[in-house]
């Protein structure tokens, strides 16, 4: 009967041509194959900045041939000059946040599993996820546009604090390349809000019979809550984006007050930059989260399917990412301890953001006591979300330092901090995205990753990664500021420049290395082994499906859910693992709920 | 094909599970957490105005001193006209729960006569909140701009505001008339009246001695007006979040209208008697009266706060 429905639903509408199929595909499957290539080439720009700016950092004195062909007149000679510095600092910040861990993460993983993984044909508006996808890419023209308009590109760094950004007068990036910035900006916002309209509505009215919230793997809930966050906090940003748009634009002065600006006082009187950083972190941070989440749920599954254990306190581990999601949003305060903040507010925000501890802990733990006497497969998945479980914790613990309103006074705005939340989210949240495409590859292209490339990335990238983030944090204690163009002027940094040259010698081997992962993925696309149905034998839904996509997920009817996703190596069985659509034994009591 | 499916078919037609969340289809869902994000849109910009109010009491202008026309009367009439616009609002929310209700009749007629209603609501208050933008711009009492920018009304030593017409011409000012004054015109008219003096904007008031406000005036100017820059009545970002918070929301409102002219072409085309179900008319009610719950909290907290 539901084949029939397929049919009927199908072919007689119209044929499929390739505009519609690869173009502005209604299918969820493609689009987020299209928000994973695009997030890639993101990547590519965002990490190729980082590199740029490493070499300067390392090397100040020195001229290098590359920045005078790459960067044109703010290289000449070979020398970076300071504007553009900031203008690659501030724009690689945007696009790994934004472009890279938000859509690139959300976008193809929410994308690829929410249908696969509940029990739906497809999301409940694939016109509107289209959109999604499209406001995305539009959004990602104009940011990369932004980078070759005379004045340079925004350069007030990614929180695009005022005044700086709001005054076009201000500095070279602040005029051109700043409205650009806002208006790409505007577009990912709408973007991210019609995406986290469609996996709300999907996770919760879409479901296949039998999958209650709480038979949902924890990826899913992962995605579903990542979702509310940005419905909740991306419209703060716009808000905060709409008012600067008027101080940019229109004179008003709802961020400006008192400025002189090349000897002369500018009219605007009464505003507050301090209020731009309210509304700008009250999204600020819960957007750490909508980062991280997506990574944990990926991790969550992938460390349960290759430990052939059940996943270490279900309940507890859903329960932490409520908690995290609701603290997030009372925690923002913990980024402007120095802008003048009552110390009893200060303390306050000290106080609710140890606790975020908490939930992590939990989390944290319950990683490793799900591996604890697991029967491991060493995947590169595995592996990647093992470094993942690393790198939440050494990124956490700095976490409790920074959050101490007291203790942050001396490491502010230090390499300290990029240190911290380059680990705990940067890291954290690329290394749960590359064991995404590892685990879901075949679910994804039909084929398999090659194993070794993998753990050849694997392994460069986890040392490199340490090697580059690690000594940061003796650079911060120091109190080497962040965002400096070049530390050669002070003398008491001159003993850090030895460290600086080790930082940019692992960025640049960690960064080559990501070529072997490209590599891996394009070929394995076409050349890769054809992958069975069920490769990593895991009892989720997706792997019910047939290895070649079709519209509608499944040829027949929608498989019924009867039991959760974790039961693995159930003792009485006769596998190791049990799918979701599989009917309780007779006498079989179920587990995890 | 599914994705199809999803957009043709109601899309009960996908749901494959036992039982549907909160009993409804997930357009109407889709459109409560976007009126949950529009929310902490607003949200955040009624709290970006909390904090320069609370920060700036003493020049920040009361509404009732600000809003005080109404259309062919003369004389003070405190924010009667801002109260007839919200009840007109709020009428074109009952007139689209009629339309709501005649929907689930299957009152074509119905919901045809209640949705043309709803758009006349709406189009009122467009029409309505334009007439107040363009008083405010034109401006009405006038002020006095110091040297450090700040904005001080005339008034008598009860603190009781006297308007630039009042002083310089010494009458009441002409419905409708928008005379110009010039620096000098104020200072001579300024110093012909001695009882005349300056005071803050801000609830908490104290008239200037004489003498001081005599003083000050010599470097003055008349301010005649408010925009985005300047403002007669006060503090200038009085006028900034007057213009932003009720342009948004004028935004929201005429986007409302569209759709709802939209939806009202495809009920009287009978797009919904095919479909079986006017559950399009709830969802652009949904959004409707959350326009309506936003004047709700910009009325309290921008005009009677």
């Amino acid at each position: 009967m539901a084949a029939e429905d397929s049919h009927e639903d199908g072919h007689h509408h119209h044929e499929e041509t390739f505009i519609s199929k690869y173009v502005f595909s209604l299918d969820h499957k493609m689009i987020s194959k299209q928000f994973l290539v695009t997030g890639m080439i993101m990547g590519i720009i965002g990490v190729s900045m980082s590199l740029l700016f490493r070499l300067q950092l390392a090397w100040p004195e020195k001229e290098w041939p590359i920045f005078e062909a790459l960067l044109g007149k703010w290289g000449v000679d070979g020398v970076m000059s300071p504007e553009m510095y900031l203008a690659l600092v501030t724009i690689h910040g945007t696009i790994m946040v934004f472009f890279v861990l938000t859509a690139g993460l959300s976008g193809t993983f929410s994308n690829l599993l929410i249908p696969l993984q509940i029990g739906a044909r497809d999301m409940a508006s694939g016109f509107i996820n289209m959109l999604s996808y499209w406001f995305f890419f539009a959004s990602s023209v104009v940011m990369i546009m932004s980078l070759f308009v005379e004045s340079g590109p925004a350069s007030a760094g990614w929180t695009i604090y005022p005044p700086l950004s709001a005054l076009p007068q201000a500095m070279p990036g602040s005029g051109m390349g700043m409205t650009l910035w806002l208006v790409s900006m505007s577009l990912f916002i709408v973007s991210s809000l019609l995406g986290a309209l469609n996996y709300i509505v999907t996770v919760l009215n879409l479901r296949t019979k039998g999958m209650s919230m709480t038979r949902l793997p924890l990826t899913i809930w992962a995605f579903f809550v990542t979702a509310i966050l940005g419905v909740l906090s991306f419209p703060v940003l716009f808000s905060a984006a709409l008012l600067l748009i008027f101080d940019r634009s229109f004179g008003t002065s709802f961020y400006l007050s008192d400025i002189m600006v090349s000897g002369e006082l500018l009219s605007n009187a009464g505003g507050s930059p301090i209020l731009f950083q309210h509304l700008f972190w009250f999204l600020g941070h819960p957007e750490v989260y909508i980062i991280l989440l997506p990574a944990l749920g990926i991790t969550s599954e992938v460390i349960s399917t290759n430990a052939r254990k059940p996943i270490f306190g279900y309940r507890a581990m859903v329960g932490s990412i409520l908690a995290i999601a609701f603290l997030s949003f009372i925690v923002w305060g913990h980024h402007m301890f120095i802008t003048g903040m009552n110390p009893f507010l200060g303390s306050v925000f000290t106080f609710t953001t140890l606790l975020i501890a908490i939930p992590s802990a939990v989390k944290a733990f319950n990683y490793i006591t799900t591996l604890w006497k697991g029967n491991l497969r060493l995947t590169p998945a595995m592996l990647f979300s093992i470094g993942l479980v690393s790198t939440f914790i050494t990124g956490g613990l700095t976490g409790l330092i920074l959050g101490d309103s007291a203790l942050d006074i001396n490491v502010h705005d230090t390499y300290f901090v990029v240190a911290h939340f380059h680990i705990v989210m940067g890291l954290s949240a690329i290394f749960g995205m590359f064991a995404g495409v590892y685990h879901w590859f075949p679910k994804m292209y039909g084929r398999r990753m090659f194993k070794g490339l993998g753990y050849a990335h694997f392994w460069l990238t986890f040392v490199c990664a340490y090697g580059v983030f690690f000594p940061m944090h003796f650079m911060g204690m120091a109190g080497l500021p962040r965002r400096y163009y070049t530390n050669t002027s002070f003398p008491m940094f001159d003993d850090l420049a030895d460290i600086n040259v080790l930082i940019s010698v692992f960025a640049i081997v960690g960064g080559i290395a990501q070529l072997i992962f490209l590599f891996n993925f394009f070929y394995s696309a076409v050349r890769g082994q054809k992958s069975t149905r069920n490769p990593w034998r895991s009892n989720t839904m997706e792997w019910t499906t047939p290895v070649e996509h079709i519209h509608g997920n499944w040829p027949g009817e929608i498989p019924e859910v009867h039991r959760w996703a974790y039961d693995y190596s159930k003792p009485g069985a006769d596998d190791d693992f049990i799918s979701q659509i599989e009917p309780l034994k007779e006498g079989e009591v179920e587990t995890g709920h | 094909m599914a994705n199809e499916a999803s957009i043709d078919h109601k899309p009960t037609a996908l749901w494959g599970g036992a039982k549907q969340p909160f009993g409804s289809d997930y357009g109407k869902l889709m459109m409560w957490f976007f009126l949950l994000s529009d929310a902490l849109s607003f949200s955040g910009f009624l709290a970006a105005m909390g904090m320069y109010r609370f920060k700036f009491e003493e020049s920040w202008p009361v509404a009732e001193n600000v809003f005080t026309h109404f259309p062919l009367l003369h004389g003070d009439w405190p924010l009667l006209f801002v109260a007839l616009m919200t009840f007109i609002l709020i009428l074109s929310s009952v007139t689209m729960v009629m339309a709501v209700d005649a929907g689930h009749k299957m009152n074509k007629k119905g919901v045809i006569i209640w949705m043309a209603l709803t758009i006349v609501g709406g189009f009122f208050f467009l029409g309505s909140q334009a007439w107040e933008w363009s008083h405010f711009i034109h401006g009405d009492k006038g002020g006095v701009q110091l040297e450090n920018n700040e904005v001080m009304y005339l008034s008598d030593s009860e603190g009781e505001i006297v308007t630039l017409h009042e002083l310089i011409v010494g009458t009441e000012k002409p419905h409708g008339a928008h005379a110009h004054f010039t620096d000098a015109d104020l200072k001579t008219a300024f110093a012909a009246n001695h009882d005349v003096t300056l005071r803050s904007p801000g609830k908490v008031h104290v008239p200037m001695p004489r003498a001081e406000a005599e003083r000050v005036m010599e470097k003055a100017h008349v301010i005649q007006g408010a925009n985005l820059k300047e403002n007669e009545y006060g503090n200038v970002l009085f006028a900034d979040f007057f213009f932003f918070v009720t342009g948004f929301h004028g935004f929201h409102v005429f986007s409302g209208v569209l759709i709802n002219i939209i939806i009202f072409i495809n009920v009287i085309a009978g797009t919904y008697e095919k479909r079986g179900h006017y559950e399009m008319i709830e969802k652009v009610g949904l959004y409707w009266h959350f326009v309506d719950l936003v004047w709700v909290f910009v009325f309290t907290f921008f005009y009677l706060v």
